[in-house]
Formats: structure tokens, sequence, C-alpha cells
């Protein structure tokens, strides 16, 4: 261990001689490293942090050397993965909540190496940060769009596990549709799987059948849009811009953006400025973004745009009361908005208005 | 054309030859994948990675072990119910519900220490695990219904059950409302028999388990009558013994240990209960029960193998930037090697040319 | 409920359940021989990349379920070589296809996940399918879903009608005893394999062409493990195939209608329906006809079988 850190201090003097010299290039590249939950070729979640993981190759070039590791499930095999990548990087990003633990364990035993675990809250050393995005705003945006747009009034919503984030996007769609139509319904259907597009097509069959003209999904493949395409309906995106699978149904798509985050991560470990945070980002951050909005009147898309520059200047919360829960008991008084935690973090009710039996 | 000629007994230098050989032929046709396909990477490197690297670096020995430990124990209770012809292929469902009964027990007694917790868990998961496999027994004795129907299905609602239980009763009250357990205390966690590792106690008793299995077969008389009753049933039944009675326990067997497993995995490698205990032992235990032609000892050497493809399979795509696709790739082919060159244990491997040459 | 929607349902129906009856229907002629093929997944899956493959690149329709065809039998055929001609253990070849086949067509397919195509219309035949109710609900299907159907058929007028299918299922009984009477036990088998291999390639073929025009790795999700246990719902009885996939099609589908609808049950629960009504509804059927002899399972089934003269 001494031994290591003398050559690393050699190292170091010997680089910034070098530098000296050179002016400024590094001559060693940042080891970073990517774990993701599903296929880069989802084209939903998983697509989008491995955009990000481009976007640092692209900006820091011989600067850093990426690792990605796709597929890895969240279980026991997930800690071996992050250990062997520990073994080899500088910094790990860990993007599926199913991996905190894990990243908790391998944190704790490599605290030269950094950690950053997407979605999760549990930072007990001070060698792991967490991010993860509002993407609730994303769903408040489109959610006035589907208000909008719908002649049904019916909203079809696919999602894939009741945890928070998703119960976040579907109370904070529903919220903002109902803000600009007030005979809005929402009817959500639960798939229990984050792809399947044999399953996701299905639910979304059966949403239009019922009525639903607007289809919204918190699932990752393109399936839903491509019926929405088929059925004549209209739908939004997910993740990552999703134009081309619905060219007559797409509306926008919420874009995960984590290219930036990641790119000022890395740097930071470079430049040796890394510490431990908590980032919770959104559309004034540019964490959440759109895809360009099609199919729509002028009207509506200047009203998504104006919504956006709101969100962008912090001057509306998607959730800002006066709201009841789905019981009736109320949550958030006439203009008040939630606290991070536990309201938004932990959320596990619908919000009144929502038909729906909560799934537990 | 070739044609097999079966040997008076099975050689028993083929025994050991036979895996050398699928491994050979494995690497040479992986050699070739790479060299093509992979045009910019070092194949030897590769395949220090794939087959070297995880049996000499301590840290990948000892994950050998800890994956092969569920394998070993599915695979067993499973080898036993196939000799009888009973056909338990959702032992998956079997392991989850053992994980959800034993891991229950602990977080009941989440606040409570004591030597008797572990041993009551597992009674706990045995017994989950045999109710659920015992559903298939009910079912197949009684109705005459086929237990791979029930046993396959049953795996799904298992899965779904698990999702019910972590998204109610049984999530973690601090946890943020994510669907996961509390993580269990050092008192409910399975020892450590290798220090620095996440090597548990799990696997001596997966050993001693394979080794009893092994006597019993030879020496028990249930072992016996599961012998007759899978190899043909009709003589079984002449003989006196109730095919319903092996029925019953072939399932049981392997589905009490089948729970065991899903416990020792929710209580030693994972360290609570997720979404992601279910992850294909099952399945993957069926192909060691066969690669090791249901030999009870055969299996700890199988579950070795299989535990080799995951890790080293891992390995190359973190060193080389592959898709995980290789993994599976890698694995099929491997099993077909190793499938094909078992033939040569029992049969004589004879080229049409050289029977004519006779004649 | 109105027309409109009971019409919409059943549509939805036949889209969940015909893959469904095309893997499993190519798996009971294979079991039917005696041979018990568990790689219909791996089989499926390099089906779907095929069809998807040849669409994008052809734009034909038919080249591309002829190339799902194709691509299935190929797979097959590893399985047919490994288990006729070097008699390995069925049980672990059909899973290590599996394994394999979900691994080459994730290889070979990255490229294609950035890809869409044109879903495989449905038929329309002037006036018939423009007749009220019984024009969509008979007349206006995708071709393969017609296709399914008549597979079905064909294949027990096959085993139940042709002096071949005899003999097919006389090897899947007691192969002995046919290989002593002059029948070519291997080559039956061989052709049944390559059979199911072929139907479980069209039936991948229908998720990536006609449930959905995308192709995303896994994306058949456990369906050829349904179709297993759907020819062992049917007793090996064809037609049954039909009834159990409508069983498990209809009621995955309706459990979708059901949260929409919003029955008060937990979506969990309702999504353990299909699973459970598979087994409750053999189970009935088996306490209705008790007094049957219910043994159909072909008593070779999974056995190697190694001519010794």
């Amino acid at each position: 261990m001494a031994n290591r850190k003398l050559t690393s201090i050699l190292k170091f003097s010997l680089l910034s001689s070098m530098l000296a010299f050179t002016g400024g290039a590094f001559a060693d590249p940042v080891k970073a490293a990517f774990v993701y939950i599903g296929p880069t070729g989802d084209h939903g979640w998983t697509y989008a942090h491995d955009q990000g993981a481009n976007m640092v190759q692209d900006q820091l070039g011989d600067g850093v050397v990426i690792t990605r590791i796709e597929s890895v499930a969240e279980n026991s095999d997930s800690e071996r993965v992050i250990t062997s990548l520990a073994r080899k990087n500088d910094i790990i990003f860990t993007t599926s909540f199913g991996y905190m633990n894990p990243t908790v364990k391998v944190a704790a035993r490599y605290p030269d190496v950094k950690f950053e675990h997407a979605t999760g809250y549990m930072r007990p050393t001070d060698n792991i940060s967490t991010y993860s995005a509002r993407f609730y705003e994303g769903r408040h945006v489109i959610g006035k769009i589907a208000g909008r747009m719908t002649n049904s009034n019916i909203i079809g919503y696919i999602a894939s596990f009741p945890i928070p984030e998703v119960i976040r996007g579907i109370n904070a769609a529903f919220l903002a549709a109902k803000s600009v139509n007030p005979d809005i319904q929402i009817k959500i259907v639960w798939v229990y799987t984050w792809f399947d597009p044999g399953k996701e097509a299905d639910a979304a069959r059966a949403l239009i059948a019922q009525g639903a003209d607007i289809i919204m999904q918190h699932t990752d493949s393109t399936a839903p849009m491509t019926v929405a395409e088929d059925e004549g309906v209209l739908a939004f995106g997910q993740a990552s811009d999703m134009t081309a699978w619905g060219p007559n149904a797409h509306l926008t798509s919420i874009i995960d953006e984590w290219g930036p985050y990641y790119v000022a991560r890395v740097k930071a470990v470079a430049d040796g400025t890394w510490t431990s945070t908590d980032t919770f980002d959104g559309v004034a951050e540019g964490m959440v973004e759109f895809a360009p909005f099609t199919n729509m009147p002028d009207e509506v898309m200047w009203e998504a745009q104006d919504t956006i520059l709101d969100l962008d200047a912090g001057a509306v919360h998607p959730f800002t009361g006066p709201i009841n829960k789905q019981d009736g008991s109320p949550w958030l008084a006439e203009g008040e908005t939630p606290p991070m935690f536990p309201d938004i973090i932990t959320m596990d009710f619908y919000v009144e208005g929502i038909d729906s039996k909560y799934p537990n | 054309m070739i044609r097999l000629i079966p040997r008076t007994q099975p050689s028993k230098a083929m025994i050991f030859l036979s895996p050398l050989l699928a491994l050979t032929l494995t690497a040479v046709t992986a050699f070739f994948i790479f060299a093509f396909i992979l045009t910019d990477i070092e194949v030897s490197s590769v395949f220090y990675t794939l087959f070297v690297e995880p049996l000499i670096d301590t840290y990948y020995i000892s994950e050998l072990l800890v994956k092969a430990a569920p394998l070993i124990m599915i695979a067993l209770g499973l080898s036993i119910g196939f000799r009888a012809g009973v056909w338990n292929i959702g032992a998956e469902g079997q392991y989850v519900i053992g994980g959800i009964t034993g891991g229950a027990v602990g977080l009941y007694f989440y606040n409570v220490e004591g030597f008797w917790l572990i041993p009551l868990m597992s009674l706990a998961a045995i017994l989950g695990g045999m109710f659920y496999a015992g559903i298939a027994a009910f079912l197949k004795t009684k109705y005459q219904v086929n237990e791979i129907l029930v046993t396959l299905m049953l795996t799904y609602v298992a899965v779904l059950f698990l999702s019910a239980m972590l998204q109610g009763p049984m999530r973690n009250p601090s946890g943020f409302n994510f669907p996961e357990s509390r993580p269990f205390h050092d008192s409910a966690l399975l020892p450590i028999i290798w220090q620095g590792t996440r090597l548990n106690i799990g696997l001596i008793i997966a050993v001693i388990l394979s080794f009893v299995t092994w006597f019993g077969i030879k020496r028990h008389l249930s072992g016996l009558q599961i012998k007759i009753t899978g190899s043909a049933p009709r003589a079984a039944k002449f003989a006196g013994f109730d095919d319903k009675k092996t029925i019953w326990f072939a399932l049981l067997i392997s589905g009490g240990v089948a729970g065991l497993a899903g416990l020792f995995e929710v209580i030693g490698p994972a360290g609570q209960i997720t979404p992601g205990l279910p992850q294909f032992y099952g399945f993957t235990a069926i192909i060691v029960a066969f690669l090791s032609r249901l030999h009870p000892i055969a299996i700890i050497f199988s579950s070795l193998l299989i535990a080799l493809t995951y890790i080293g399979g891992e390995n190359v795509q973190i060193y080389f930037n592959l898709p995980s696709s290789i993994t599976n790739i890698f694995q099929g082919m491997l099993l077909f090697y190793f499938l094909a060159c078992d033939v040569l244990i029992q049969y004589k491997i004879v080229f049409f040319k050289t029977i004519r040459q006779k004649l | 409920m109105n027309e409109g929607l009971i019409i919409a349902i059943i549509i939805g129906i036949s889209i969940a359940s015909v893959p469904l009856i095309f893997a499993a229907i190519g798996e009971l002629l294979v079991e039917r021989s005696g041979v018990l093929n568990l790689g219909v997944e791996g089989m499926m899956i390099v089906g779907a990349l095929a069809g998807f493959v040849i669409e994008f690149h052809t734009g034909s329709s038919f080249l591309a379920v002829l190339a799902a065809l194709l691509a299935g039998m190929a797979i097959a055929s590893i399985f047919a070589f490994l288990t006729q001609i070097l008699l390995t253990n069925q049980v672990a070849t059909g899973l290590a296809l599996t394994l394999f086949g979900l691994g080459i067509a994730a290889f070979i397919g990255r490229g294609y996940s950035e890809e869409n195509i044109q879903l495989i219309s449905a038929i329309h035949i002037p006036l018939l399918s423009d007749f009220p109710i019984v024009g969509p609900l008979l007349f206006s299907y995708n071709p393969l879903v017609y296709l399914a159907f008549f597979m079905v058929f064909l294949v027990w007028w096959f085993l139940f009608k042709t002096k071949q299918g005899l003999t097919l299922r006389a090897i899947g009984d007691n192969h002995d005893a046919a290989h002593a009477i002059g029948h070519n036990v291997i080559r039956y088998r061989v052709l049944a394999i390559l059979f199911g291999g072929a139907m479980a390639g069209i039936g991948g073929a229908f998720l990536s062409l006609v449930q959905v025009p995308i192709w995303g790795e896994d994306m058949t999700a456990g369906r050829g493990w349904i179709a297993i246990g759907l020819v062992v719902f049917s007793s090996w009885q064809p037609f049954k195939v039909i009834l159990g996939a409508l069983i498990f099609g209809g009621i995955t589908i309706l459990q979708l209608h059901a949260q929409g609808f919003d029955v008060r049950i937990s979506a969990q629960y309702l999504s353990m329906l299909p699973y459970l009504a598979t087994i409750v509804i053999l189970v009935s059927l088996r306490m209705r006809d008790k007094n049957k002899t219910n043994r159909t399972m072909p008593n070779c089934l999974g056995r190697i079988f190694h001519s010794t003269s």
C-alpha cells in the first residue's frame, strides 16, 4: 500500500513536470466504468446512459478510458462485477437502483475508487455520490401536452414497477393534464417489466381499445410508440428520442441527458476535485430534456415551451398545492410544494382524481 | 457418415479425456470466432481471461465457489427427481419461495439474535420450497396433471409473488419505498468461511449434501426405488414400489433443497431480499444435473464449470468491451461440446468406411 | 362494453396467442416423435431476428417469414445433430440451445435495434372484411394468423390421418419396436425437430413483424417456455394447443384490460392469472374426464434411441 502511494507520488511529480513542458494534456487517462441494467440497444434507460458515456469519450478523448458492461442483473452478481471494475478503474457509475447495496459494499472496500450510484440514496462512505433526475418535471410538460391533445380525455399509461420514480411520473403527468383539461382521466396498466416489447405492445393496444388516444410509457422499448403509430393515436417517447418509430404518433420524448453530468464527474476525478455529492437535477440543469415537438398545433407547442421556461426559471413546481391524496386526505395546502424528502423521494400514493387502485 | 458403437463398459479414460476434448474444441471454435469477428482483440488474452484468470486469482476463486454453491444444491435435488423420471423444471420458483419464507422468518425476528435463528430460517425455507413443489406432486398424483406444466407456470407466479411481497409486507420501512427488504443483521447472515471474500458456509453444506446424496443413492432403499422407477415405470410397479410415493419424495426433496438454496442466496451474497433474487439458477441447475449424468459428486465439478463460464464471460465483457451476448454464445457452445464429447464415454465412434472394410 | 372494444380485445388476444400456437404446435410434433426440445425460446428469438433483418433489407414479408422459418430450422439442426446423431441428453442440449440462440441473436442483431420496419398488414377482402362485426372478427387478420390455425389442422391431419403420422406416433411411444419393424427412427425425429424449429422461427417472427415492428434482445421474453407448457397442457392433442394458447393469451390480454378498467385487485395478482388459469383449467379438465385414460404423453419422450443392430 505504502509502496503504491510512493509510486503514485513519484508518478505525480513526474507528471507535473511533464505537464509543465507539454502545456496541459492529461498523460494518465482517467479510467471510468459504466454498469448497465439492460442492453445498450434498448433505446430506453440503458441507451440514454450509454449516450452519456459516449459524450464523455467524445469530450475527453485520450483523457479517459471507458469500460461498459451491459445486462448486469440486480442481484449478487452485480457486487462481483462492481468489484472487478473497482480493481481497474478510477470511477464507476452504477446506473440502476438495484445496484445500491452492492455499490455501498464495494465502495467500503475500495476507498480510493469513486462510485456514482444512479437513483439511490445511500452514501455511507465519502467515495460514493448519488445522482438522479427530476423526471417528473418532464412528465409535467408532457402531461400538459396530453391534456390539450386528447379528444377522448383518456390518457393510457404503461407503467413498469411501482417504485417512487414511476409513481411520481404518473402523479405529475396526471396533475399537469388535469390543470389544462379538468375532464382528463388516466388509465394505468402495470406490466411488471422494463423491457418486453410484446407485452408493452399488448398493453398499448389494450389502453387504446379502452379509449385512450394518448399513450405515455414508463418502460424502455419503442414498442408502445410503434403501436400508437399503427393504431393512429399519439404517444410520448421515453428516455431517448423515439420519433423514428412513430413519425405520425410522436409528440415528444422525455430525454434523459446524463452526458454533461458524466463529463463533469470524470473531469472532477482527473482534476482531483471530486467529492461525494447528491445530485437531483431537472429541466433547469439540463438533465431532463425533450425531443423535438411534433404532430401538435403551435399553441400547444408554445404552451409546452413556456412550461419548460418556467421550470428552467424555477417558477413552477409540478407538485403545487392544493393537492389531496387519492383517498381524499390532504397532502399539500394551497400554494404549498412538497419537501424533497420524504414526500418526493419516497412517494407511494396516487393523487386524488386517479381512479386506479394503487398497486400494493 | 459416422456411427456409434456402444462400449461394453463406460470408458474410464474418456471420463477424464472427454471434458478436455470438449474444452479444446471450444477453444478452437472460440479462437476462430474471436479471430474473425473481433479483429482488433488479441485472442490469447481473451483466453487467459476466460479460462485461466478465474482459476488463479484468489478473488475469482472465491467467487467461483460462491456462484457454484446454489447450483450444486439445486442440481442435487433435481438429479434425484430426474432419476425417478419426475420433471421438476420449476426449481427456480421453489428457490424464490424458499427465499421468501426463510427470509420472512428472519425479518420477523429482525431484532432478535440467536444461534437458533439461521436453523429456523432454513427450516422455513425448506418447508416453503417443499410446499411449492408439493403443489405439483399433489396435482400429479391426484389428477395426473403433468409436473412440467405446473412447476414451470408456478415459477412465474413465484416471481410475481416476490414482487407483491417486496411491494407490501416485506418492504424495508426505511428504504424510501423501494421494493427491497431490510438488509439482514449479522446473526441472520451465513458465516463467512474465507475472510475477505463472500464465500460462506453454504458451500460446505452443498458439498456435504452431495456426499450424503451419493451414499443415499448407493445404500438406501429409497435410492433403489428411485433408480428403478426412473428407468422403467412399469418394472417399479411390479417390484412393489409405490409410484405416488416416489413422485412425492422426488418433488419434496428437490423443492426443499431449492428453497434452502434460495434462502442461502438471500442471507449469503445478497444479504437482503430483492427483486433480483430469481437469477435462472433453477434452469441452469438442470444443465448442471445432466452435464454430471445425475451423479452427485460430478455435480460439484459441473457447477464449478458453469460458474467459470459466468465469471470468465463477465470478465471478457469487462476487459474487452464485448457485448453480454458473447457469454451466452460461449456458454451454449461449451455445453454443446461437453454434451457431444460425453458420448465417447459410452460409445466408440466409427466411420462408415472402416465398418465396410471390416465387413 | 361496446362492439368495438370486444373486437379489439379479440384481435389483441389473437396477436398474443399466435406466437404461442406456432411454437407449441411445432414442439408438439417434436414431442410426439419422442423428443423433448427445451430450446424453443432460442429458436424463437433467432426466428424473430431473421424475420426482422430480412424484412428490413428486402421489404418483402414473404421472404422475411421464409427466412425466419429457415433460421429456426438451421438452429434446430444443431439440436438434431447432437441429440440424434451424437445421442446427447435432450434436456441439457435444449437448454444449451436456448442460451446459444439468445446469445447469437443478440450478437448478430446489435445494429438492428436502431431500425424500424413496416408492420405486416392485415388482409382486407373486399365485401367480406367490410361486413359489420363478422368482417373484423373473421376476415381481417394478418395472414400469419390464419397460417397458425392451418398449421394446427395440418399437424392434426398428419398425426392422425396419414401413415407417416401413425409411424411418428409409434416411434414416440416405443422407438425400439418401431425400429424393429423397419422404421427409420432417426430420420423421423430429425425431420420432426426441423419442423419444430421452423414453427418456432415463424412464431418468433410473428413477434418482430406483426406484434411490434422492432427488434430487441430477449424480445421473446419467455414465450418459448410458455409454449412448452402449452404442449403439456394440450396433453399432446393438436387442437388443445389452440385452446391453451387462447386461454393463456386471452387472460394475459384481459388482465391488462382489467387494469385499465380498474378492477380492484392489485396488478401483481392479476398478472399471475394466465399462469394459474392454465393449471386450474387443466386440473378441471382432468377432473371432468377422470374415468378416461389420460396417459397421452409419448412413452419415449426424452429418451435416447440407439439402434444396436
